[in-house]
């Protein structure tokens, strides 16, 4: 739960990543910016990703994020920001698509 | 996004205030604008307005361009008056739905840890409490020790915070006599509309559990019609 004293810094994505910056990792935040039909995390809701790969919160219940970090190591490497789709469009979509049929586009953006 | 921007907002998300972070989703261009701010002398003021009123994010179209309105709103506290059988009940249940839950009550007798485990316990008078931690429109206020004494000094100070809940515990006759004092201390009689007495949604609670259920109901239903401008209250 976020609040005043209460935002918990361990697993608050944002908080985390102005830990990691101030730790001078290079790090990208992804954030869910659409969602349609049924979708695991709503509109809003974060992954911040460092350079080696790690990451903290999410944005889906799992299905995607794999994706997701892989993409922000392009984004880190480039610094530009983009947009990733996902969806159940076919049958390959079920390896990085969601399960539940919903269909969410996720921004990433380098950090610094 | 820049490290400045980024610790802004985190900085207000800690001190409870409401901001959006804007996004151009076509240049990657952040700002944040506070709720100090927002005000519609730009082209997505009115957008901004909205999502956080509403508390919802999403993206928007302005002259031709992609904005990603981020909206940070606090998370819901409950701030229950009266360390009494109904809190007993309401604090555990709050805290599994997502609400930081205190409880104040000045009766040292009634608000002991050994009643409220694990709740956050003020043993204070409301007046004392509000001055180190105020109310706030991200607050509920449920007011449950029907002593005019206590609850009426937290009941006029979440009506001028414009708490998103204000509940009194009471009958329709108990409550009619504390709209004339609250009247008395200065309260419009629009602010006293706004009191939810007798407390609960109306489901028959009979037990002091059975009425926390009710009280918690209608402030989940507060919260989520919030900036609906009471249509939902009315259709539901």
């Amino acid at each position: 739960m976020e609040n005043a004293q209460l935002i918990n810094q361990h697993r608050d994505p944002l908080s985390i990543a102005e830990s990691w910056m101030k730790e001078g990792r290079h790090v990208a935040l992804a954030t869910v910016v659409e969602t349609w039909g049924s979708a695991p995390r709503p509109v809003g809701s974060h992954l911040v990703i460092d350079a080696d790969g790690n990451f903290h919160g999410s944005v889906s219940g799992g299905c995607v994020e794999g994706t997701v970090v892989s993409e922000a190591a392009d984004v880190i490497a480039s610094s530009k920001p983009r947009m990733l789709e996902f969806g159940v469009a076919d049958e390959t979509a079920w390896q990085v698509g969601l399960s539940c049929g919903g269909r969410i586009k996720v921004y990433v953006e380098p950090l610094g | 996004m820049d490290q400045l921007v980024l610790e802004r907002l985190n900085r207000e998300r800690r001190q409870r205030r409401a901001v959006v972070l804007v996004t151009d989703l076509g240049d990657g261009g952040n700002r944040l604008v506070c709720s100090g701010d927002i005000v519609a002398d730009h082209v997505l003021g009115e957008a901004i307005e909205t999502a956080v009123r509403t508390g919802r994010s999403g993206v928007v179209e302005a002259v031709g361009r992609k904005y990603f309105l981020n909206v940070h709103v606090p998370a819901p506290r409950l701030v229950v008056i009266g360390a009494v059988h109904i809190s007993q009940a309401l604090a555990p249940i709050a805290k599994v739905a997502g609400y930081d839950v205190e409880i104040i009550d000045p009766r040292t007798a009634f608000a002991t840890p050994d009643r409220f485990p694990g709740v956050p316990l003020h043993a204070e008078w409301p007046e004392d409490v509000v001055k180190t931690q105020p109310l706030d429109a991200f607050t509920a206020v449920a007011a449950l020790t029907h002593d005019p004494k206590i609850d009426d000094f937290p009941l006029m100070a979440a009506l001028d915070a414009g708490c998103f809940y204000i509940g009194a515990l009471g009958s329709t006759k108990t409550h009619a006599r504390r709209v004339e004092r609250l009247r008395t201390l200065g309260a419009s009689s629009d602010q006293v509309r706004r009191i939810h007495a007798p407390i609960g949604l109306d489901i028959g609670a009979a037990s002091p559990a059975e009425i926390a259920v009710a009280v918690l109901a209608q402030v989940i239903k507060a919260l989520r019609s919030r900036g609906c401008d009471g249509e939902r209250e009315k259709a539901a």
